[in-house]
């Protein structure tokens, strides 16, 4: 027997975006576009990297260097790092907590009959666990090179360049790091994709287009990545000038 | 041809069903599943024991009864209804496993019969354009752009059987809605109540507890009617845009 | 038994142009405020249930809305393909409300009431113009007007369609309209219910007994009136183009309160179908009667000609409806054109394995206007025979037989669309309806939308306005029927013999295609009514119904409608003995023109027969309504 109350919805704003599942995927969506502006920056602040050690002043020091002095006088010292981290920290909350009360959701729908692939894409079929593995690397990431409590190399405050060649002069690393990159391009390919539909931008005609730069993005991301701990591994780009780097900061004896 | 069927027996809602291996013996190859499961069935009846139930009507592939999962493929193996899968699609000696659409929202009633009520009232919150009968505009005096038509028509043929909902990993309904919110939307005639529509419908999906789409694309593949992801790309825009205008809509009557 | 009834069909004096008019403006009216206090039921949701549900919860009534299916927008009207007719004259032919008129009565072989008919075309623009309304994606032009295309038996493009599933987006007009008034709160959808019997309380229907078919549980439901939309009989026939569930048990169970059962033996045998390929099948495939637009039949001249179709050359094949029917060709009406192919199968010209099929070629059409185009039109129809048979329809042609797919008979009703039982009122293709003795193409769906949106309202209003009231179901009379619902399907059930329903029911098919389908013989007649009787006695000696009457229980449901089909077979056997003529569907072999053609027999069958129950074991009584034809000449049907 069929029962409606007869009403309809007459919620407003927010509050109805996020009780509703297109609205709370609209704010994954939305999240995860603000995640995949700051990995882009990312990646393209890490192939400062590629300009080499310097002469005892990598280029890439100096970029990390200018990320805090940025807005300066106008803005305190670390302002803006620190506002990107806040906005960061925000959309990954909202990011990871739609994902999981969504995916509670589409348990509890399914009632314990997990559906056979029929057609689903790798990335697709993946998004799950990639994004997981992500999670959990972001937190050792950070741990690594943010605060530098994982020590396992040597790691000096501000020395950006000569943190990153200790690092992936470790296989370990450079394969976890490589592994990681990697997740975050599957990540990529179904999520941006799938966030442009759930805000209702694609169109018949524009799918397959979107498709294809939701791809592009991924392999852009994943390359610009990559080339740093490989490049470091093989030794294209060489070690930094020790006497300079130990100048300048205290050594973090071993 | 010869089958081995594992069938969901269950005999009410509510209880813990179980496969059963029931043989099929001399099927021909050119007789529908549901026909192969009618021949079970008689024999079934004439042998004293309990005959399967599944719902079927029409069996041309148009009224949407059909509801089997057959080896964990909503409908079966071919793009189309059960009713219009043939046996000669299988391999002779197949083990075959037979099953009920599965989502939370489509109880069991009884073996492999479900309760796909949720779709209905997804229609009732508002799959529909608030007219009455009596006197109506010279449809003429509308012109609707045979492009216009065709989006509408290629959403509007979906035959509710639900198959979307059991192929979905998330369990969601939203090809479903989304086929009758770009229907209905694209239309001059469903202009008046385009927002409202599709909030209250998606409410309502929100209500009977389907899960939210993550664009897997398995719907439309097991969409015997063909219809295309498109039209949840639509019911994402058509929501968005709602929510969006209710908002505006209100801030303007407080600022009156 | 003597006759208790004088088959009075109301018909409203004046001129024909002006009888629904004067019959609405002199209608009893209900008060806005007084509507919510009366009830209505409807059974069934096909394209007549629902728009008349739809409507009734519109104006205002409550509405209880049945169907059998798991939800209301399976009912079997979603199978319709082809389109629907309304004299709108868009392609600025000369159509008129009298032509939809003349062609309806003539296609029918003046079988039908005008009355009726005058009605049904004076109403059909609205039809279309309630379906735009709704959303319905009737196809269009490219200027966005909507298109229309022709269909046999008329020679004028008055047929709206949206592709090839014009029935589905009807019918889903209809159910989301009714879907509104279940959330307005007006109307109630009972599915998965199934009407087992009508409550009558001094001879006016007050409500139904129905099984609600998930728990088993008897349910009574009591109103101020009850029209049953409970659609056709032709799975009398087994293999039928309907639905595996369609079934008479509504109508025959009114039929058993003392409705009257009109014209049961005209049956359309529908020429556009798929051949049946083996003896498990369950049902016959229509395709749309639109392929015969372009399509073109024929067969070998020659017997069993076992060359590929494309290899016959041109002078070998026998063009049959061209060659007899020169100005309609492949569109004649379905009678003629199901009967030339019958004749041509039984002169030993059929092809298939059987022998029992036609060419239907498109190879022609393809040459002319191209594969593109031809897709265009009937792409999904192609791919489903593609589906079906495994044959490639752009490349080797069709084969097509005849298949039963539409009963004009029907319950009895006056212009009201009232039966015998006054408050108990028949829509759509339950009623004996307006087709006379065929239907032509794209007119069900005319019929049902019609009595379902624009008469059932009217005239039930007007039963209610004058002897509406609700008596209580604690009342003795839905106890004591409650009670009769109760003992069959115990009786169904104790039978515990060893055959499952639906074989019965096969050979009772079986009966009915060979003895009462498209040509029917004295002999062949009462040779069926003795076979009829033997299956009767193997069922109630030897079906078994497997399982308990307490719960889902599908073989019930069939043996249960099996049990009415074999009370129907009878009726329809007589009916097909006594009118001693040819009409329309209707083909007695000792009557026919020296070419093969139907022969009427004006002067002694120019009525309609409705049977009354004659009770358990007694012979039905017949009654006739003369038929008086006015507005069109009474004349021999030709589309030579």
């Amino acid at each position: 027997m069929l029962v409606t109350d007869g009403t309809r919805a007459r919620r407003s704003g927010l509050r109805e975006l996020w009780d509703s599942s297109i609205g709370k995927k609209i704010a994954v969506a939305v999240s995860g576009g603000i995640l995949v502006g700051y990995v882009v920056l990312h990646m393209l602040g890490n192939l400062n990297s590629l300009y080499g050690p310097g002469n005892g002043d990598a280029r890439v020091d100096d970029y990390a260097h200018w990320l805090r002095t940025f807005g300066e006088p106008l803005l305190p010292y670390g302002f803006v790092l620190w506002a990107v981290r806040v906005l960061l920290l925000a959309a990954l909350v909202v990011h990871v907590t739609g994902i999981v009360q969504l995916r509670a959701r589409s348990r509890a729908a399914r009632g314990g009959h997990p559906a056979r692939r029929i057609g689903r894409s790798f990335s697709a079929a993946t998004t799950i666990v990639t994004g997981s593995l992500l999670l959990a690397f972001i937190v050792f990431h950070i741990l690594q090179f943010t605060t530098l409590t994982i020590d396992v190399t040597p790691l000096h405050e501000g020395a950006v360049y000569a943190n990153l060649y200790n690092a992936f002069q470790k296989w370990y690393f450079v394969l976890l790091y490589v592994l990681a990159v990697g997740s975050l391009g599957f990540h990529l390919r179904h999520g941006v994709w799938s966030a442009v539909q759930t805000l209702g931008f694609d169109s018949p005609e524009k799918n397959q287009a979107i498709r294809r730069t939701a791809g592009a993005l991924a392999v852009f991301v994943v390359v610009g990545f990559v080339l740093v701990p490989v490049l470091f591994w093989t030794g294209a780009l060489s070690a930094p000038d020790v006497a300079n780097t130990q100048a300048s900061i205290t050594v973090v004896a071993r | 041809m010869n089958f081995t069927l594992q069938i969901w027996r269950q005999d009410r809602p509510g209880d813990s069903g179980r496969y059963e291996t029931i043989e099929a013996h001399e099927i021909d190859a050119e007789a529908s599943f549901l026909e192969m499961l009618d021949q079970v069935n008689e024999r079934l009846i004439a042998q004293g024991s309990r005959a399967v139930a599944f719902d079927s009507d029409c069996r041309e592939g148009i009224c949407g009864a059909c509801s089997l999962t057959i080896d964990g493929l909503p409908h079966g193996p071919q793009q189309v209804t059960t009713c219009q899968t043939y046996m000669r699609d299988f391999r002779d000696g197949q083990t075959i496993r037979v099953e009920p659409f599965r989502n939370n929202a489509f109880p069991v009633m009884r073996d492999l019969v479900t309760d796909r009520g949720a779709l209905d009232r997804i229609i009732q919150s508002g799959g529909y354009i608030s007219t009455s009968t009596g006197p109506q505009p010279e449809p003429n005096a509308m012109p609707v752009s045979p492009e216009v038509q065709t989006t509408a028509m290629d959403a509007a043929i979906c035959i509710g059987c639900g198959a979307c909902v059991a192929a979905c990993p998330n369990g969601a309904a939203m090809l479903f809605t989304g086929a009758k919110v770009t229907h209905l939307n694209s239309l001059p005639q469903g202009q008046a109540e385009r927002g409202d529509r599709v909030r209250s419908m998606v409410h309502q999906m929100d209500a009977e507890g389907f899960g939210g789409c993550t664009n897997f694309g398995e719907c439309s593949l097991a969409c015997p009617q063909e219809i295309s992801i498109d039209v949840i790309g639509t019911l994402n825009r058509e929501y968005r845009k709602a929510v969006r205008d209710e908002k505006k809509a209100s801030k303007k009557m407080v600022a009156q | 038994m003597s006759s208790t009834f004088t088959l009075d069909a109301k018909i409203p004096a004046g001129p024909i142009e002006g009888k629904w008019n004067s019959w609405l403006d002199a209608h009893r009216l209900v008060g806005p405020r007084n509507r919510a206090s009366h009830t209505v039921i409807v059974v069934g949701t096909g394209l007549a249930g629902a728009s008349a549900a739809a409507s009734l919860a519109a104006q205002g009534y409550r509405v209880k809305s049945f169907c059998f299916q798991d939800s209301a927008r399976r009912a079997h009207s979603i199978a319709a393909q082809g389109g629907i007719n309304a004299a709108k004259d868009y392609a600025n032919e000369g159509d008129s409300i009298r032509r939809l008129f003349v062609d309806t009565i003539r296609g029918g072989d003046f079988r039908a009431r005008e009355a009726n008919v005058w009605r049904l075309a004076e109403l059909s623009a609205n039809i279309v113009d309630q379906a735009v309304a709704q959303g319905v994606p009737f196809n269009r032009e490219y200027g966005g007007q909507l298109a229309t295309r022709s269909f046999g038996g008329v020679l004028v493009q008055r047929t709206f369609y949206s592709r090839g599933q014009t029935g589905q987006q009807l019918l889903l007009g209809a159910y989301s309209a009714l879907q509104h008034q279940v959330a307005s709160g007006n109307a109630k959808i009972y599915n998965r219910h199934e009407m087992l019997d009508v409550v009558t309380v001094d001879g006016e229907a007050r409500g139904i007994i129905a099984r609600n078919l998930v728990t088993g549980e008897l349910e009574r439901h009591a109103a101020d009136a009850v029209v049953l939309a409970s659609g056709g009989y032709t799975n009398v026939y087994y293999l039928s183009t309907n639905a595996m569930n369609s079934n008479v048990t509504a109508a025959w169970r009114a039929h058993k309160r003392g409705a009257l059962m009109a014209n049961p033996c005209y049956t359309q045998i529908h020429p556009t179908c798929i051949p049946q390929s083996g003896e498990y099948q369950s049902k016959l495939t229509l395709m749309s009667e639109s392929l015969r637009n372009d399509g073109r039949v024929w067969v070998p001249r020659r017997g069993r000609d076992s060359r590929p179709p494309a290899q016959i050359p041109e002078a070998e094949r026998y063009y049959f409806l061209e060659e007899r029917y020169p100005a309609f060709g492949n569109l004649v009406p379905r009678d003629v054109a199901s009967r030339a192919a019958k004749i041509v199968c039984d002169e030993g010209l059929g092809v298939g394995g059987t022998g029992r099929g036609v060419y239907l070629d498109f190879r022609d059409a393809i040459d002319t206007v191209g594969r593109a185009t031809v897709q265009g039109k009937y792409g999904n129809l192609f791919d489903m025979y593609h589906r079906i048979t495994a044959e490639d329809p752009y490349e080797t042609p069709m084969m097509i037989y005849p298949a039963p797919h539409y009963a004009m008979g029907g319950l009895w009703v006056d212009y009201e669309l009232q039966t015998t039982i006054d408050g108990l009122f028949a829509v759509g293709e339950a009623n004996f309806s307006d087709h006379g003795a065929n239907r032509l193409g794209a007119s069900a769906m005319m019929q049902c939308l019609a009595d379902g949106y624009f008469i059932v309202p009217h005239t039930v209003t007007n039963h209610i306005a004058r002897r509406g009231g609700i008596v209580d179901d604690r009342h003795e009379a839905f106890e004591r029927t409650e009670q009769e619902v109760q003992d069959r399907i115990a009786r169904l059930i104790n039978v515990n013999g060893t055959t499952a329903p639906q074989v019965i029911h096969r050979e009772l098919g079986n009966v009915m295609l060979d003895k009462c389908g498209m040509s029917r013989t004295a002999e062949g007649l009462t040779e069926a009514i003795e076979r009829i009787h033997q299956i009767r006695d193997e069922f109630w000696n030897d079906v078994r119904v497997d399982g308990r009457a307490d719960e889902l229980n599908q073989s019930l449901e069939l043996a249960g409608r099996v049990a009415d089909f074999i009370e129907l077979a009878e009726v329809m056997c007589l009916d097909a003995l006594k009118r001693e003529e040819s009409a329309g569907g209707h083909f007695r072999e000792e009557h026919q023109t020296p070419d093969g053609e139907a022969l009427r027999d004006d002067d002694r069958f120019a009525s309609v027969t409705a049977w009354e129950y004659g009770g358990e074991g007694g012979m039905p009584v017949a009654h006739e309504e003369p038929l008086e034809f006015e507005n069109v000449k009474l004349a021999t049907r030709s589309y030579k």
